[in-house]
């Protein structure tokens, strides 16, 4: 009889240490990445209680939250970054973890980094302080943020409490059309679904849609799911994902590979798997899509007009008039053509070779509008060298973008590039909260890095199809 | 550690949708290696913007057991987010739904969150504004919330409940008691030793 669990309950299993008094589940961490924002005081708990790191070859931390973009000389200016940088420098010596520090050439946003060095695996489970692990999740493992505390409990025993999830599967039939990329599927799919439709689930990413994708495409896809309410989503591996581990710093080598390639392709969802929901969009229905609110749900097509406030339920009305409050818009008015006044284009969603390459593609010859900062800012030391290679930086530079040093920079508001006052943002990021972008009244408009490449030439909201 | 049956305290409402962790305590805040002193900045951007944010509202200022909406606590893995709240002085929640990585971050911390319906959410909002000395009595024995004339069912994830009440909420301590399973997991795990046949 063929196996009918699906993927998630597969490695959930494999990982499965025992049952806990409460129900939960003792479950097995294989990877546990750390950065310097949510780490320090896990290491003081383990301080406190007289703790080591159990396993340290399985955590990897890196530095990317705080960092300067521009000017990285330390001390830092800013005192409570270097103070973190030290925390996070004196923490990974005293307690045997591997660092990618600021001198490292693979330091890098922790969801980029993971990846790129093989060290992210199909059917392990990885945990991380930071809601973006679900991006790991695009290998066909089990991949999710967690707290500090859980950061302890990572870090001396491997392993976390957790209840199971349900698992429902998302299927994109069909073939996306020209000019939409793998961040207007997500955006689409988290608009249809809500912010909050994956809260108890576990998202299961399948069809040809995502079949087709390449894995820098799959990240984007997964790394979102947290802004759906799933705390984690994840594609079936298949060749596309054996070939991209292969021959990566940390990936087996030879006849392992070959024995670890063959597991991970054990593991997918069989097509009889079983799930606790499924839902099915048709992928030629999706167009460039642009969030008008303060929340990733809050998105409309660019060609549509932002919904009328009657098509909403009257519990939501509240919420959705805060939001248009909030970025000075209204119901109805289209959202093509709306003013910027800063680009960014980056972060573990967007800030991957392949996404500089379709953005550089649209600032190809062309020019910066007036008046808009627009800045590219590379996932990783890696990603930027070889946007360096391919003369990337080169053709940024030429249309007006500013080229910077790796780290999360204006995706949220730790390190010096921040927007200010009023100030409405096109960006490749993951997050249109209120005051997200680092000034308490700044507005964001997500959307692909092609759309913000666009946005910066034409100094609004642009249909990027027009540009390709 | 302590047993959480029942937490009582004053009301705080704010009934408000999709609060994300950003809003409680914005990043510039995470700028620190400690958690101390985080209390004071809960919901800092949204108070510096509203002079009558309920968090600044003399009313509530010894309220402890907050009532929100739907979706609370979305967005970022942040523990900041109710370790603010917690050192601001809420030691239970009441809202429709939260999100998961929060909600455990809160179960870890000793701070129950529960769920209840919209109409019963604009109900105790209404009670604590009109009395906001009425003790608000979060019972997770019971299954149930009891402010003045009010009782309301509500809900709250078996296994954070069982944590709760038998004072197993330091997950730590059980994960550690489980050492020699762990190690023998781990073993069975290909990835583990490396693929090696
Ligand atoms: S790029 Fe943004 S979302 Fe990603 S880890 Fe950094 S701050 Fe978080």
């Amino acid at each position: 009889m063929t196996d009918r669990r699906n993927l998630f309950n597969k490695v959930w299993d494999l990982h499965t240490v025992r049952t806990l008094g409460s129900g939960q589940t003792q479950l097995f961490i294989g990877l546990h990445l750390i950065h310097e924002v949510t780490s320090p005081q896990a290491f003081s708990i383990l301080r406190d209680r007289n703790l080591t790191v159990l396993f340290p070859e399985r955590t990897l931390a890196t530095v990317d939250h705080i960092v300067p973009t521009d000017i990285q000389l330390r001390p830092f200016a800013d005192e409570l970054a270097e103070q973190m940088m030290s925390a996070v420098e004196k923490n990974c010596r005293d307690f045997g973890v591997r660092l990618f520090d600021l001198k490292d050439s693979r330091q890098g946003v922790v969801h980029i980094v993971g990846p790129e060095q093989g060290l992210t695996q199909p059917g392990m489970t990885i945990a991380c302080g930071d809601s973006h692990t679900s991006t790991h999740g695009a290998f066909g493992s089990i991949a999710f943020g967690i707290g500090t505390s859980q950061v302890a409990d990572v870090l001396a025993t491997q392993t976390l409490a957790l209840s199971r999830p349900k698992v429902k599967r998302i299927e994109v039939t069909g073939k996306l059309r020209p000019g939409v990329f793998a961040k207007d599927v997500i955006l689409h799919i988290i608009r249809k679904l809500g912010v909050q439709g994956g809260v108890g689930y576990a998202y299961e990413y399948a069809g040809e849609v995502f079949d087709r994708m390449s894995m820098e495409e799959r990240m984007t896809v997964c790394n979102m799911s947290i802004e759906g309410g799933a705390r984690c989503g994840y594609i079936n591996p298949d060749q596309t994902t054996v070939d991209y581990v292969k021959g990566r710093p940390f990936a087996p080598q030879g006849a392992d590979f070959d024995r670890a390639a063959a597991w991970w392709l054990s593991l997918a969802s069989s097509p009889d798997a079983e799930f606790d929901d499924k839902i099915t969009f048709n992928g030629s229905e999706i167009e460039p899509t642009v969030t008008w609110g303060i929340n990733p749900a809050q998105s409309v097509g660019v060609k549509e007009r932002l919904p009328a406030l009657a098509s909403f339920s009257n519990d939501d009305q509240k919420g959705i008039s805060d939001a248009f409050a909030y970025m000075d818009l209204k119901e109805q008015q289209p959202i093509e053509g709306l003013k910027i006044n800063v680009a960014f284009i980056g972060s573990c969603t967007n800030g991957r070779i392949s996404d500089l390459r379709e953005a550089a593609a649209i600032a190809r010859g062309r020019k910066v509008a007036a008046g808009v900062k627009a800045l590219v800012v590379p996932g990783s030391k890696l990603v930027s060298e070889q946007a360096v290679s391919e003369g990337l930086d080169k053709v940024f530079e030429a249309a007006g973008f500013e080229w910077r040093a790796a780290g999360c920079s204006m995706c949220l508001a730790m390190n010096p590039d921040k927007l200010k006052g009023r100030e409405v943002c096109a960006s490749s990021s993951n997050r249109n909260f209120k005051g997200r972008q680092g000034s308490p009244t700044g507005r964001t408009l997500l959307m692909s890095p092609a759309m913000v490449a666009a946005a910066a030439i034409n100094g609004c909201v642009s249909d990027v199809r027009s540009m390709l | 550690m302590k047993l959480i049956t029942e937490v009582t305290g004053s009301g705080l409402p704010l009934l408000l949708d999709d609060i994300d962790t950003d809003r409680i305590i914005p990043a510039r805040f995470l700028r620190c290696v400690t958690f101390d002193g985080l209390g004071e900045h809960a919901f800092e951007d949204d108070r510096q913007q509203d002079h009558t944010h309920p968090f600044d509202d003399p009313h509530y200022q010894g309220a402890s057991v907050l009532i929100a909406g739907r979706n609370f606590g979305c967005g970022s893995s942040r523990e900041h987010a109710p370790q603010a709240l917690m050192r601001w002085g809420i030691e239970a929640i009441i809202g429709e739904s939260f999100a998961e990585i929060f909600f455990g971050n809160c179960t870890t911390l000793g701070v129950p969150c529960v769920c209840a319906s919209r109409s019963d959410l604009e109900k105790l909002a209404a009670l604590a504004k009109a009395e906001s000395e009425m003790p608000v009595t979060v019972d997770l024995a019971n299954h149930q919330v009891r402010a003045g004339h009010l009782t309301v069912p509500v809900t709250i994830l078996d296994s954070a409940r069982a944590a709760l009440t038998t004072g197993k909420w330091d997950f730590l301590g059980q994960l550690l008691e489980g050492a020699v399973a762990v190690r023998e997991t781990a073993a069975t795990l290909p990835y583990m030793t490396g693929f090696k046949a």
